[in-house]
């Protein structure tokens, strides 16, 4: 969610029981202002809280001119001081994906994986490397797979220009409350997958400026998304069952939107089972 | 200057008859005659839209300098589009908006209710509130989670505040207490736990369950007489484990009554209690609740009863394990006699310690032992004191002295006495998951310790808190409904197929013999008779002759 509208944000939000005490809520806004002027960011979004069993982290995310570009995050154990984490590589996503269990809060802590491969592990042991993994990167992954699935956006939100880069679009109201309530008004804020798998019938209705993203209407599995009206219908909440602890809140006709997590960073393996 | 030359910088920017030098050409007729072709071409309506590109560019520019937006040249088209949109609006607006309005107010006006006063209420009524009431004080319970950044937003705790005042108003409560909130697909669902003044709850409906198997009993046992006359086909030997009876309303699982809303300013409605088979059902099955109660539960194992029951079975699993309080709050009452009265599981009762020292914010959060359970655990059962299902009920075990009736199964001696932690056990006798300890415990905050609060939150039931501060603490549960594994679940697979008879040495196949054996076979029972033909008379043969086929 953005920094600038944290409070409000942070009360829509909350429906889920978890949210900040009033002294993170005291430091963030003015901890975010700073690392704004530091990093020179254009926007600073909160992006929540991941549990640790003995600690917590708290992650904000930088942008620039193009809020679609790679952004950058940072973590903090207590909203005060911050740090940048490394960007995100692939073999990064792979080796956390198969960590489980919760995170320790201790960003140095190694957790030791063995390989179901017995070659990749003698490849690993060659390279001088040893396998395990430090908790940092587990985050950094761990962050990357839930923006990537269930990050997401209203639809007309952003809008991409000409020139390739997506930038807020100024005219957007707000989404109605029929809108609001259907699946397909939502889009997940990444590098589409399904747009071009679209018949030619669908995608002459698109609008190629504010449809260049994957909607929400075919996630796998179906129903992994809960959509619901709280305080008597003034706020659209959509969680995730996926990443459990993903909130998305809208307030129809508004310009208010945004998404957090407070959660333990695991994710929800089980859910065709649980449907 | 004048015309411009190729090599000069103002070269191609001037457009014949429209150059600043124009006006200097003596016709100016021909010019206001130009003008006038262009507004009227300007003018002309759109055969489609009915619209005219002169009105649309003056309401354009007109919007646009009353608002002045920062880089209106980027956004003009979006300004165009949204005025042409407007113009549509108008005719359909009064029919949709009246249509998009109702949900939203019906609930304004139900949450709305919560806040007025019930008419006909004197001064009588308002001493009788500021006496003790059983209404739990959810702000401040509220307050003190917040400090941990646990908790729901203001407005939605004082809306559940003024909804549990509605539930005392009604029912003939002892002591509430907000549990928590559990999420669901649909709706979500606020819980309270309300204990029932002595004597007062409704027993009308388990009468009436109890009359309806006595008399299904005395049907089979009539229809059974009948039928062994007739030709049956085999009956089958399979006989159900016993029903675990369920505790009584008060007592173990049942302990507390629990009411839930979808949301505050809906009614609350009363969950049934819980029974030992569902309890045991929901450990093996993980499903999420979808908010309305009476929505079925498709899983496997089948579950008995409904989404209520199935949240029933979940918050009596989530309190069993969950409710804690700081050591030395509760005791043991003590009375004379105590050993005699003790009951197999334990004790089961508790009362508030008055001479209760609390320990300090520091003490609570390094040792787990500085806290207890105070609700009893739920054994395997599915109960939480241990009853053993083939001895049938009081009655009959009173009069198991004069008849000694136990029915040789090979279950009954496998069935041992199950014993759970007794009441009031420290948390540091919890077992952790892995190598994670089963409650993780912090101090509100780190910079004012001297009124930080101590917060416990369960990695084993990951959404259940508790905070204690001085003499107060409390839990709540604000969640999904379902324990943590770090494995991933795996539903319980259908049990074998049942044998349809024992395989014995009669029926089990075996080869046909070859014909050497057959003959081999012949010619030794021949021999065989043949030697008892000498020992008999003559009508041995004749017998022989009739076999050999």
């Amino acid at each position: 969610m953005e920094a600038s509208s944290l409070p409000a944000a942070l009360e829509l939000v909350s429906g889920g029981g978890l949210g900040l005490s009033p002294e993170k809520r005291a430091v963030l806004w003015s901890s975010l202002l700073l690392l704004q002027r530091d990093y020179r960011f254009e926007r600073v979004w909160f992006w929540g809280c991941i549990q640790g069993v003995h600690g917590a982290y708290y992650i904000a995310e930088g942008l620039g001119p193009d809020r679609a570009a790679p952004r950058s995050r940072l973590y903090s154990l207590n909203c005060v001081e911050w740090s940048l984490l490394p960007p995100v590589t692939n073999e990064m996503v792979l080796q956390a994906g198969q960590l489980k269990g919760r995170f320790q809060g201790d960003p140095s802590f190694e957790y030791e994986y063995t390989e179901r491969n017995a070659e990749d592990a003698e490849r690993l042991i060659e390279d001088g490397k040893e396998p395990t993994i430090k908790e940092e990167a587990r985050v950094v992954a761990t962050i990357e797979q839930i923006d990537r699935a269930v990050g997401i956006i209203p639809r007309g939100a952003f809008v991409k220009t000409p020139l390739g880069s997506v930038s807020e679009n100024r005219n957007f109201e707000g989404l109605s409350l029929t809108e609001a309530k259907k699946l397909s008004s939502y889009f997940h804020f990444t590098e589409p997958v399904n747009l071009k798998n679209k018949t030619l019938l669908e995608k002459a209705d698109l609008d190629p400026s504010t449809d260049f993203l994957d909607s929400l209407e075919h996630d796998i599995p179906q129903g992994s998304w809960t959509v619901q009206l709280e305080k008597g219908g003034a706020v659209v909440v959509l969680r995730s069952l996926l990443w459990l602890g993903l909130t998305f809140y809208h307030v129809p006709m508004t310009k208010q939107y945004g998404y957090v997590y407070f959660g333990t960073g695991e994710k929800n393996l089980d859910l065709p089972f649980m449907l | 200057h004048g015309p411009y030359q190729p090599h000069e910088p103002g070269y191609g920017l001037y457009q014949p008859g429209y150059s600043p030098y124009d006006d200097q050409i003596p016709d100016p007729k021909s010019q206001t005659l130009a003008i006038q072709n262009a507004k009227a071409y300007l003018l002309k309506s759109s055969t489609t839209s009915g619209l005219n590109l002169y009105d649309h560019l003056a309401n354009m520019l007109t919007k646009i300098l009353d608002e002045q937006p920062t880089n209106a040249v980027d956004i003009i088209e979006n300004i165009s589009k949204d005025m042409k949109w407007a113009q549509f609006q108008k005719k359909m607006d009064t029919l949709r908006d009246e249509h998009e309005i109702l949900p939203t107010f019906e609930a304004a006006e139900k949450r709305k209710a919560l806040f007025l006063k019930p008419n006909g209420e004197g001064e009588e009524e308002l001493e009788e509130e500021i006496g003790e009431t059983p209404l739990p004080n959810v702000m401040e319970t509220a307050f003190y989670f917040e400090q941990a950044g646990i908790g729901l937003s203001k407005d939605e705790s004082y809306h559940i505040f003024l909804a549990l005042k509605k539930l005392i108003s009604v029912q003939p409560v002892q002591t509430c207490r907000f549990w928590g909130k559990i999420l669901g697909l649909e709706m979500n669902y606020i819980i309270a736990e309300v204990q029932y003044h002595e004597g007062e709850e409704e027993d009308e409906t388990e009468e009436e369950e109890i009359i309806e198997e006595r008399g299904k009993e005395v049907d089979e046992v009539e229809d059974e007489e009948e039928k062994e006359k007739e030709y049956e086909p085999p009956v089958s030997t399979y006989k159900p484990p016993p029903v675990i009876p369920k505790e009584e309303n008060g007592t173990g699982a049942n302990k507390y009554v629990y009411f839930v809303c979808n949301e505050p300013g809906k009614p609350w409605v009363k969950l049934p209690p819980v029974t030992p088979a569902q309890i045991v059902c929901a450990r093996k099955i993980k499903k999420f609740f979808t908010g309305r109660l009476d929505a079925p539960v498709v899983s496997f194992p089948p579950f008995p009863g409904n989404e209520a029951n199935y949240l029933r079975a979940q918050i009596a699993r989530i309190s069993a394990g969950t409710q804690i309080s700081p050591i030395g709050f509760y005791q043991f009452a003590e009375e004379e006699g105590d050993e005699e009265e003790e009951t197999e599981g334990g004790r089961d009762t508790y009362e508030e310690n008055p001479d209760f020292q609390p320990l300090s914010v520091a003490e609570m959060v390094d040792s787990l032992s500085a806290w207890v359970h105070n609700v009893q655990s739920i054994l395997k059962q599915g109960r939480c004191v241990w009853l053993n299902p083939l001895q049938k009920s009081e009655e009959e075990e009173e009069n198991e002295e004069d008849e000694k009736e136990e029915e040789p199964d090979d279950l009954q001696q496998e069935l041992q006495q199950e014993i759970g932690p007794p009441l009031l056990t420290p948390l540091s006798e919890d077992e952790g998951i892995q190598n994670i300890p089963a409650w993780s415990a912090q101090p509100s905050t780190n910079l004012i310790p001297q009124y930080a609060v101590a917060v416990l939150q369960s990695n084993r039931w990951p959404g259940a808190y508790a905070f204690a501060s001085g003499k107060k603490f409390d839990n709540i549960y604000f969640g999904w409904g379902h324990k943590y594994s770090p494995e991933n679940h795996t539903p319980t697979l259908p049990p074998p197929a049942q044998g349809e008879y024992p395989s014995g040495p009669e029926v089990t196949e075996t080869r046909d013999p070859t014909v050497a054996e057959e003959l081999a076979f012949k010619a030794a029972r021949e021999e065989a008779l043949a030697a008892a033909e000498e020992e008999e008379e003559e009508e041995g043969t004749e017998e022989d002759e009739e076999d050999d086929d």
